[in-house]
């Protein structure tokens, strides 16, 4: 398989604070990672290394063969090819649905604006979100906001969609129209590393689940291997801790 | 109230209503680019410059406007400087509004969630394309009802306009009222005057507010 993204021993620390410990994986294209671990394991942070929003102590990030330097003059196009979708949404405020949509293809891309907008009216109808076009984010509820933030991403064409923890300030009866939207890019092939608490989703979403505790991968494998027989004391614990019946 | 004197008033009041809306409209504009100047210099911390600029607006938020005039009016022509009276009315009041716009836009720009600059980066956006699409309308929407409170302010202020002789408003009434003691008349028009120049300024402001900050972020 085709190897998209490769995180070769990332080491972050914040002075004394080691955040992430030697973590290597790799990404193939069409495949979706879901890492899941305890607060503060660093999960997101990674997420933010990938984006070159932190910057590492040690190790690489190879994105389809070019390593991502965070000093680096040309980030930005880097960051082009890497789709974000950020827990608290970040549209912006001061344009609407459509516009939100359309900036970055416009500017970054110098897409025309005919092009942009028909294109972003494709992926509104496909989230069922056409008649909100002209809305304000602030117009929005927060499923549907987050689903804009998920389309805004896709208007980019990203080789890989990073999504970090994109349901955690939902809702929970909104929670579901946001990672039908998910579940629906994962069958299209979309290659997407996903952090989530959302463990049933993780599980019909996942070709690959990865366990981070205290900045290290404890665990990796297959979604059923992963849920069914996880062979670490601490991912059982985990596990364990989202179940309620004894 | 003598209507005939009234009448007999108006086309001074008219001048004086022109003159008055002229240099204060221009102050103004002195004063908005200042302040976003300032404001962008501060924001950004750029070095040398962002002293230079607290210096600026600590000087001229914490002292009154008449002291400022008379110190271009009066003081700048010792050390070789002239400046007719209408420039330094404009350049005093664009001096004393850019360091009140300036904390303005300052607050509008801080307002800006790093959040939202992340978003746009992650989308491939330089850090021009970041200030100029993103934080920059974003932070001027924020500042729009302190930019209007300013302007409404700053229009009040040129009634001080008169202490360096300047034939506005304020002037023009003393002044007539030193002639004939038509004190009822001359105040009354004064009044009207400012209402008629500082009410749709109020008006298009609040105009303006909706429009823009409201839409965006709620009223």
């Amino acid at each position: 398989m085709d190897e998209i993204l490769h995180i070769n021993n990332v080491t972050k620390a914040y002075e004394d604070l080691t955040v992430l410990d030697h973590v290597s994986f790799s990404v193939n294209k069409g495949e979706v990672v879901v890492i899941v671990g305890p607060s503060g394991c660093g999960k997101s942070t990674l997420l933010r290394c990938i984006n070159a929003f932190e910057t590492i102590q040690d190790g690489n990030i190879v994105l389809g063969g070019e390593t991502i330097n965070p000093c680096k003059e040309q980030l930005h196009a880097v960051r082009e090819r890497i789709g974000m979708v950020f827990q608290s949404y970040e549209l912006f405020p001061h344009k609407t649905v459509l516009q939100n949509m359309t900036l970055a293809p416009m500017k970054v891309k110098k897409i025309g604006r005919k092009a942009a907008e028909q294109e972003a009216m494709a992926l509104l109808e496909r989230v069922g979100l056409t008649e909100k076009r002209d809305y304000y984010p602030r117009q929005l509820s927060g499923g549907q906001k987050q689903r804009v933030a998920i389309v805004r991403a896709l208007m980019m064409h990203p080789e890989v969609l990073l999504l970090d923890e994109i349901t955690a300030a939902l809702d929970p009866e909104m929670v579901r129209e946001v990672l039908e939207v998910v579940i629906d890019l994962a069958a299209e092939g979309r290659t997407m590393v996903i952090v989530t608490h959302e463990l049933s989703f993780a599980r019909a979403v996942a070709d690959r689940m990865i366990f981070l505790d205290g900045g290290r991968i404890v665990e990796e494998g297959t979604p059923e291997a992963f849920f069914d027989a996880p062979g670490t004391e601490r991912l059982q614990k985990f596990l364990h801790s989202f179940t309620y019946q004894g | 109230m003598d209507t005939q004197v009234l009448l007999s008033y108006l086309p001074r009041y008219l001048q004086a209503f022109c003159l008055t809306v002229q240099i204060g409209a221009i102050g103004i504009l002195i004063a908005f680019f200042l302040g976003m100047v300032a404001a962008f210099v501060l924001h950004f911390q750029l070095p040398i410059l962002s002293g230079i600029f607290r210096f600026y607006i600590e000087l001229f938020r914490n002292t009154p406007l008449l002291v400022q005039l008379f110190f271009i009016y009066f003081g700048l022509p010792r050390i070789g400087i002239m400046i007719p009276a209408q420039a330094c009315g404009a350049l005093g009041l664009g001096l004393l509004g850019g360091s009140y716009m300036a904390e303005s836009f300052r607050s509008g720009l801080d307002a800006v969630s790093i959040g939202q600059s992340e978003a746009a980066l992650a989308l491939g956006m330089t850090n021009r394309q970041l200030f100029g699409f993103v934080i920059f309308p974003e932070a001027f929407a924020l500042s729009i009802p302190s930019i209007v409170a300013n302007v409404i302010f700053l229009f009040k202020e040129t009634s001080v306009f008169s202490a360096i002789s300047l034939m506005d408003l304020m002037f023009t009434a003393k002044d007539l009222i030193g002639l004939y003691y038509d004190t009822t008349e001359a105040l009354f028009l004064l009044v009207i005057f400012y209402v008629i120049m500082i009410l749709p300024v109020s008006l298009i402001g609040h105009l303006i507010e909706k429009k823009t900050h409201d839409r965006i972020f709620g009223a």
